[in-house]
């Protein structure tokens, strides 16, 4: 492990993004503008937004850093930046840490944006502090990151990268309990989803905002996040080869 | 099968090894898919001295490249760089590499790409402004790299080879699209890091290329076709030209 690696990593990823106007615009724009969206469909049906818009400040960066991970990715496979780096001396841990530093800073950027319109101009509330929405956002940023570097393994193209993201996410966010309660779904489906890591995301930013205490089921959702993150950077890091066919 | 003449020379090119062997290759075999990429490919490279691989295009030399960088899956055979099994985390700092493809990031400048290459390698900032200047891109290090010519981005791609003063270099066709004098000022730096000990092994199919290289390795098809010194491989075929000792070469049985 070397912090030389991975500081200089975030920089440089940082750097890039910083250096791509629309796409840093869309980042912290789109969130808020689709909360928006939300509040004046569901106007018609009282409590809904309610119930949906705070947990969903924490989730934007879980898409977000899913498509950028695994485009990233595969622009550093196919330009050979990646293969320069594993012949280089650097610990694939590094890199990862890396990347993960970068998207974590960029979505603490986008979720404080988010909140900060959430929570104020579209008038919802949270029971919990605003920086543990802010702070679970982060952790749904490295989520979304490591998932998406595992994913970007299989895909050839960036259009098939692309595609991988109404595959591996949208089912998870329909089973999350997001759409409907997940103790209303079909029986098959409810255990399906008690094995989908964006399930445990959205149940801890559900109970933050809901609730004032976290109980124990709050914390057995953050050791499941946190595993899931673990378990998707070793399967990430075991698809950067060093050696290739 | 009979052996052919090509299968002996190439046997003559790795002898026993020697003291200033900076790559030994022996009996590599290389397999993509069905496809026997190198069938048993043995050359030597010798420190301080710039090492030509020259061959058509699809013959096997990125190939054996890779394999000597360690980052080509071999399926049988010998590698060895510095004394060390190529791929060793050892050489990770003493060879360096640079691909057909600039291998630079397009949407950083020259120097933010070699500050970035500079603090994975762990080198000192002065090592950046020395590399600039070895492949004379002083006046592009705020550029951006995707605005500079193809020509410029290998250059800059070379740069962040040469950052650790590799004792190894390994450059996969260098020299394509540059203007004649800029490929003449490369070849300089070539020979120039050749006599500081560096070796260099560079792939070609320009042929006029290969009468400034110290020692030649002929590749066709997966296999070695003849090697030797400029002078050697003219006269052993009885050719005036590089080209015509080539067909020469590759055609006697």
């Amino acid at each position: 492990m070397s912090a030389r690696v991975a500081l200089a990593t975030a920089a440089r990823i940082l750097r890039q993004l910083r250096r791509d106007h629309r796409s840093l615009a869309l980042v912290l724009v789109v969130p808020p503008v689709l909360l928006a969206l939300m509040r004046w469909v569901f106007q018609g049906q009282p409590g809904a937004f309610e119930r949906v818009g705070p947990p969903l400040v924490g989730m934007f960066p879980l898409i977000l850093m899913f498509l950028v991970t695994s485009i990233a990715m595969l622009r550093e496979r196919t330009n050979g930046t990646l293969e320069r780096l594993m012949s280089m001396p650097l610990a694939k841990i590094d890199l990862l840490l890396g990347y993960g530093l970068a998207f974590a800073a960029v979505a603490a950027l986008q979720a404080t944006v988010t909140a900060a319109v959430a929570f104020t101009v579209l008038g919802l509330e949270t029971q919990g502090a605003i920086w543990l929405v802010v702070l679970l956002a982060m952790a749904n940023a490295v989520l979304g990151m490591a998932l998406g570097l595992l994913v970007s393994a299989f895909a050839r193209s960036e259009f098939q990268a692309v595609q991988f993201m109404p595959a591996v996410i949208m089912p998870q966010f329909l089973l999350a309990g997001l759409m409907a309660p997940r103790s209303e779904m079909a029986r098959p489906l409810e255990v399906l989803s008690d094995f989908l890591p964006v399930t445990y995301a959205y149940q801890a930013l559900v109970t933050v905002t809901a609730t004032t205490d976290l109980g124990a089921s709050f914390w057995r959702d953050i050791a499941v996040i946190t595993f899931a993150i673990v378990l998707s950077l070793v399967l990430g890091a075991l698809t950067l080869r060093r050696r290739t066919a | 099968m009979t052996q052919p003449a090509a299968a002996s020379s190439a046997s003559e090119a790795a002898p026993d090894r020697e003291a200033d062997d900076a790559i030994v290759v022996r009996d590599l075999r290389v397999r993509r898919g069905q496809k026997v990429v190198l069938p048993g490919v043995s050359i030597r490279v010798r420190a301080g001295t710039v090492t030509g691989l020259l061959g058509p295009s699809g013959c096997g030399k990125s190939t054996l490249m890779r394999a000597i960088v360690g980052v080509q899956i071999v399926e049988g055979g010998e590698v060895t760089v510095l004394v060390l099994p190529a791929g060793t985390p050892d050489l990770r700092r003493r060879v360096g590499y640079v691909t057909q493809i600039p291998s630079v990031y397009p949407d950083l400048s020259v120097g933010e790409n070699l500050g970035y290459f500079a603090r994975i390698l762990d080198v000192p900032s002065a090592r950046i402004t020395a590399s600039i200047q070895a492949v004379g891109l002083e006046g592009q290090r705020d550029q951006l790299v995707e605005t500079l010519s193809g020509g410029e981005r290998s250059r800059a791609s070379l740069a962040v080879a040469l950052l650790s003063e590799p004792q190894v270099l390994v450059l996969d066709e260098p020299t394509v699209g540059l203007d004649p004098l800029l490929r003449a000022d490369l070849w300089r730096t070539f020979h120039d890091l050749a006599a500081g000990g560096t070796a260099l092994l560079v792939s070609t199919h320009v042929m006029d290329e290969a009468e400034r290289c110290d020692d030649l390795v002929l590749m066709r098809e997966g296999r070695i076709v003849a090697s030797g010194t400029p002078p050697a491989l003219l006269e052993k075929a009885g050719a005036t030209t590089i080209e015509e000792a080539f067909v020469a070469l590759a055609v006697t049985p």
